[in-house]
């Protein structure tokens, strides 16, 4: 396992103030996993993304990506290495369209416009946006913002793409969508790590899932083994239901 | 980006046909208002590389218009140096300029920029009202040299300078657009829409502001130079006041911020705007020619807030 390893994070802590989001967390993800972090709302999920990502700066601990120290290093450089990220609430270019969008992303490897003209239009007929290439990308329904934001990181051709909630907020038709999406990145031999709250889509996609309460690891296991762990469902539903629980 | 069409290079050459041809035809007061224009209009292209596409908005153009102005002036009279180098000169040290003031506000965004720039600007200004070496106060008064491309000089007409600052425009256009269909103005728009988005897409935010306040200081230097070698006498309060850095943001604001062409529609109406209505209403001391400028731009702010081009360019692409 160690030849693929692709993420390791080893004791990340994150204070705010006196809150601790982030406690002493660590966990390692190996290249073409799917991992997902669940827990809680406030369980530090978004803020690991952060502190992984270089947006916040880790009080302790280390990330270590193909090997390489990028602790703290600036997020621009944390993308040009190979990790592209999503945000909980969808992050557009407005005043753009969708393929001006992902170009955007695909000058990370391109210098020439046509290069990169040619590379966004892979993308967006590889996440199905091609007809709405010359929308305004502020005319997106939630759904395909969240596609949009997937097809710009993945202009930026990554190896670990990291998907913070992106299938909160949408119907069930759209929410099979995303995880058919999921798998054919995945199929690309890209790496993803997911913050979900979604359930089914958890089960679905995961090959192995870590859990997160107050800021702790509480948990981590493949998904079957987690949601039956009692810790998980204390985290989740409180210590009242947790003594009905057999 | 959309490529330039056949009817628009037409359109374009029309455009500039008139504007080569309008100079010979009008009296000299017309030709002034022309080369003002140009000057407004050259400077407003050069802030919508930084306020229109990367969201910078910087009411401190003067300081660079004056440091144009200052160092082409200066190096002609203390060492007499033509002020084509004086203008390369300039622009550099303007850019340098900016780079040192650009980089320690590389967090600042909105009207906290703003605010920041105002006051370099007023720094900057002050600064040259009290340098004796620059003429402090009393500012420098260009000698007349003999008359010729070289020495950037023309006593007996207006016209060449017509045609100067017109290839100057022309020149800031080229790199607008150049810059605007390249990798730098996407990630200029990226970092307009938020440094974070910017960010995650591998763009070195901090750097791509410094390149647009760099370019955006080298073009307005430019102008400033060109305003010192035609007026021929410059001082702090005439090169670099906070009302020329409100009229160069009003210009490409009103004409259409974040389009390449917009700052030069912007240009054509504001400034010969304030200046005929100054001219025939003005000397009556009543203040009416500053009442119909305040008026339209009010108007244009109220009902074409992406400014004049910006609602033509609109309408054009509904069309389509």
């Amino acid at each position: 396992m160690n030849a693929s390893l692709l993420l390791d994070v080893q004791g990340a802590s994150k204070y705010f103030g006196g809150l601790q989001a982030n406690e002493d967390i660590s966990f390692q993800v190996s290249g073409g996993q799917i991992l997902s972090i669940i827990g809680p709302n406030g369980a530090g999920k978004s803020t690991l993304f952060n502190c992984i990502t270089g947006f916040y700066r880790l009080d302790k601990g280390r990330v270590l990506f193909k090997g390489l120290d990028i602790t703290n290093r600036k997020p621009h450089t944390i993308g040009k290495l190979g990790v592209a990220r999503t945000f909980q609430i969808a992050q557009v270019i407005s005043d753009m369209t969708v393929l001006e969008n992902v170009m955007t992303g695909g000058f990370l490897r391109h210098v020439r416009v046509g290069d990169v003209r040619l590379k966004a239009e892979e993308v967006l007929a590889f996440t199905g946006l091609m007809a709405k290439g010359n929308y305004n990308a502020q005319a997106l329904s939630v759904s395909d913002k969240k596609r949009l934001e997937v097809s710009m990181a993945l202009a930026m051709e990554p190896e670990l793409l990291m998907l913070d909630e992106s299938m909160a907020g949408l119907t069930p038709v759209e929410l099979r969508g995303m995880i058919e999406l999921i798998h054919k990145v995945r199929e690309r031999g890209i790496t993803i790590i997911v913050v979900e709250h979604v359930m089914e889509a958890v089960m679905e996609l995961s090959d192995w899932v870590i859990v997160l309460n107050s800021g702790r690891k509480i948990v981590e296991g493949s998904p079957k083994e987690v949601v039956a762990d009692r810790e998980v469902i204390r985290a989740y539903l409180g210590d009242r239901y947790d003594a009905v629980c057999p | 980006m959309r490529n330039i069409t056949g009817k628009q290079l037409i359109v374009g050459g029309a455009v500039l046909a008139v504007l080569i041809i309008l100079p010979l035809l009008i009296p000299p007061f017309g030709q002034h208002v022309v080369i003002l224009t140009l000057i407004f209009a050259m400077c407003g292209v050069a802030w919508n590389i930084m306020g229109g596409y990367a969201g910078m908005f910087s009411f401190g153009q003067a300081a660079f218009f004056g440091i144009g102005a200052y160092t082409s002036s200066f190096l002609l009279m203390t060492f007499n140096v033509s002020p084509w180098i004086g203008l390369v000169a300039g622009g550099i040290l303007s850019s340098l300029m900016a780079a040192a003031i650009g980089y320690p506000c590389s967090k600042l965004r909105g009207h906290y920029f703003a605010i920041a720039s105002i006051a370099f600007a007023e720094i900057v200004r002050i600064f040259f009202n009290n340098w004796e070496m620059v003429g402090a106060a009393e500012g420098l008064t260009i000698p007349m040299r003999q008359e010729s491309l070289a020495n950037f000089t023309f006593n007996s007409s207006k016209l060449p300078y017509c045609y100067i600052i017109l290839a100057f425009v022309l020149f800031a256009l080229a790199v607008c657009r150049l810059v605007s269909t390249s990798k730098m103005g996407y990630y200029f728009r990226a970092i307009k829409e938020s440094h974070e988005v910017a960010q995650v897409l591998g763009v070195n935010v901090v750097r791509y502001r410094l390149y647009a306040i760099m370019i955006s200081a080298f073009l307005t230097s430019m102008a400033g130079t060109f305003y010192a070698q035609y007026i021929l006498y410059i001082d702090p309060a005439s090169v670099m006041v906070l009302a020329i850095s409100v009229q160069i943001v009003l210009v490409a604001m009103l004409g259409g911020a974040n389009t390449v062409l917009g700052p030069v529609v912007g240009a054509a109406i504001l400034i010969p705007l304030s200046e005929y209505s100054r001219a025939w209403l003005g000397y009556k001391g009543t203040g009416f020619d500053m009442i119909i400028y305040g008026v339209l731009i009010t108007a244009i702010s109220m009902y074409r807030p992406n400014g004049v081009w910006g609602a033509l360019a609109g309408v054009v692409r509904r069309e389509k």
